[in-house]
């Protein structure tokens, strides 16, 4: 049996485990937010299909850096802007009702998956590979991740804090907010695009093919404890940051990978809570 | 004066081929409310769509109170019908209310002090203050009803937009939810959509039949209970030969209201 996490994190060759944890809890802060809203507007699996879109572009960066000799694309630059594209895509899609919502999203969620499988195959360059991107690997976490959470953060905060009253509206009732004249077209696609942004944070973390339960559960728990949104996203933000530190010290107790652990915890938990608070509630 | 509510000879359909409304032609003056019947698939959710301007006749003229009706879209109250709401969302009664409140503008940031007032009021006028803090989703169904009316109150519309407010509303509360919208009646124009003509014949002045072609009767001749006494508690639909003198009316164009049908 490993030692704990507070031994790790004062041991200086495990540097990148103190950064997973930074970049763990800032996000959830994003996370919490932003999961609040997915719930409410019941649009997980558009995050679902914007997440495994992300592999597309994290796919075509690893081909154009070690084939096409673009050194400057990053993976995780390919990541958000396939996430913002499928984003755009599914929303113009949905809002334009010219097909059905589950089809567009199975469709867009394959497309990205296959092209991101596609590319990295092609890849000659040993120790290249599409899994650390898929289940995530704590040990790529950087500073650079941390800053890029910060910033990415600060805004999906400012935009919260100007617009969460328009985004409720469309939650709650979006033909009502219509007939209100709010320009329900321009806030879901702004919603959307701060669910792409929050579902390629993590990516090193937890992987991009498990994230929305980081994204979806610990709202979907809070919901049935929440009087209101605000409340709720506090509580989001308190438990994701629970479930990632709980399952990082696990991992290091067992020795297994973080991102499973950490998604197995907030499995572990919605579960329980379904079963307790139905329980008590009905 | 403008009128309430005015359509000129509109056309409407979703695909260009398949008319849903035709050439309908009505008018509400400012002192006046009328009640909405007709069929399910009938285009009644259509004509709601069509005063909020949220859809574009493809022939003739609206007006709502003397204006396009995007123009006025924010003097509308409106209630739109509640079958679609998710009962679990955790949200209290006031911020459903405060809803009400995106008139035009941009609304940057959190409601103010006087919007959180106008709720207030609101929820006062349709007897539940006290339930501000309240989750909206612990309420009763005729208490969630009138949390909707106030939050298509909380803006001081000039005109009310009620899409079947007592869908889900138990019998006992029918009653007095109605002796609010009267009360209501007196200050502003209503257009209601409502299987209930019973309980509305008292005070709405005209009955609109919507199925296709569009037609005005007038209610006042008739009382609530005689209506009742017709055509039994659940009617769907006027038999429009009952209040107008023969040969007024030309009904034999397809698709009208089934003149005759009843349920429940």
């Amino acid at each position: 049996m490993g030692s704990g996490l507070l031994e790790a994190l004062g041991n200086p060759l495990f540097s990148f485990l103190r950064t997973a944890l930074i970049a763990g809890l800032l996000s959830s802060i994003i996370f919490g937010i932003v999961g609040t809203y997915v719930v409410t507007k019941r649009i997980t699996y558009i995050a679902g299909a914007i997440a495994h879109c992300a592999l597309g572009g994290i796919g075509f960066a690893l081909y154009a850096r070690h084939e096409l000799g673009w050194t400057a694309f990053d993976p995780m630059l390919g990541a958000f802007l396939s996430a913002i594209g499928s984003a755009l895509l599914i929303g113009a899609v949905v809002l334009s009702r010219s097909e059905r919502e589950d089809t567009i999203i199975g469709a867009v969620w394959v497309t990205g998956m296959a092209l991101g499988i596609l590319f990295v195959k092609k890849v000659r360059r040993a120790g290249v590979s599409i899994e650390s991107w898929l289940f995530g690997n704590i040990n790529f976490v950087s500073d650079r991740d941390l800053w890029m959470v910060s910033l990415l953060g600060a805004g999906v905060l400012l935009l919260t804090v100007l617009f969460h009253k328009q985004f409720v509206a469309i939650c709650f009732d979006e033909e009502f907010a219509r007939a209100r004249g709010l320009s329900v077209p321009v806030f879901y696609l702004l919603l959307l695009c701060m669910t792409a942004v929050s579902v390629v944070l993590l990516v090193h973390v937890i992987g991009i093919i498990m994230v929305i339960a980081l994204l979806t559960l610990p709202p979907a728990i809070s919901s049935r404890l929440a009087r209101g949104l605000p409340t709720m996203m506090l509580c989001s933000t308190g438990l994701c940051a629970l479930f990632i530190v709980a399952g990082m010290e696990i991992s290091l107790r067992l020795n297994t990978v973080v991102g499973p652990t950490i998604i197995l915890v907030s499995a572990a938990a919605y579960f329980a809570a379904f079963m307790m608070i139905g329980r008590f509630n009905r | 004066m403008a009128a309430a509510l005015e359509f000129n000879n509109v056309d409407f359909s979703y695909d260009g081929s398949t008319p849903i409304i035709e050439d309908a032609s009505f008018g509400l003056d400012k002192h006046e409310s009328i009640c909405v019947v007709g069929p399910n698939g009938g285009g009644k959710s259509t004509l709601i769509k069509l005063v909020l301007g949220l859809l574009k006749p493809q022939a003739g003229t609206i007006s709502v109170l003397g204006r396009p009706p995007d123009e006025s879209r924010a003097a509308i109250g409106y209630m739109p019908q509640s079958l679609h709401f998710d009962p679990r969302f955790p949200i209290t009664v006031l911020d459903v209310v405060l809803m009400g409140r995106f008139g035009s503008g941009l609304h940057l940031g959190p409601f103010r002090r006087r919007d959180k007032e106008a709720a207030e009021a609101a929820l006062e006028r349709v007897d539940l203050d006290g339930f501000t803090r309240r989750r909206f989703s612990e309420l009763s169904g005729g208490q969630r009803q009138r949390v909707l009316i106030a939050r298509a109150l909380v803006d001081e519309p000039r005109l009310l937009l009620l899409d079947e407010p007592t869908a889900n509303v138990d019998q006992t509360f029918e009653k007095q939810f109605h002796e609010t919208l009267r009360e209501l009646a007196t200050e502003m124009p209503i257009v209601l959509v409502s299987h209930d003509l019973g309980f509305v014949s008292s005070w709405v002045e005209h009955v609109l039949c919507v199925n296709r072609h569009v037609h005005m009767h007038p209610t006042t001749s008739i009382s609530g209970k005689t209506l009742r006494e017709i055509f039994g508690q659940g009617i769907v639909a006027v038999r429009h030969d009952q209040d107008c003198p023969p040969g007024e009316h030309v009904h034999h164009r397809g698709g009208d209201c089934d003149h005759h049908s009843k349920h429940g």
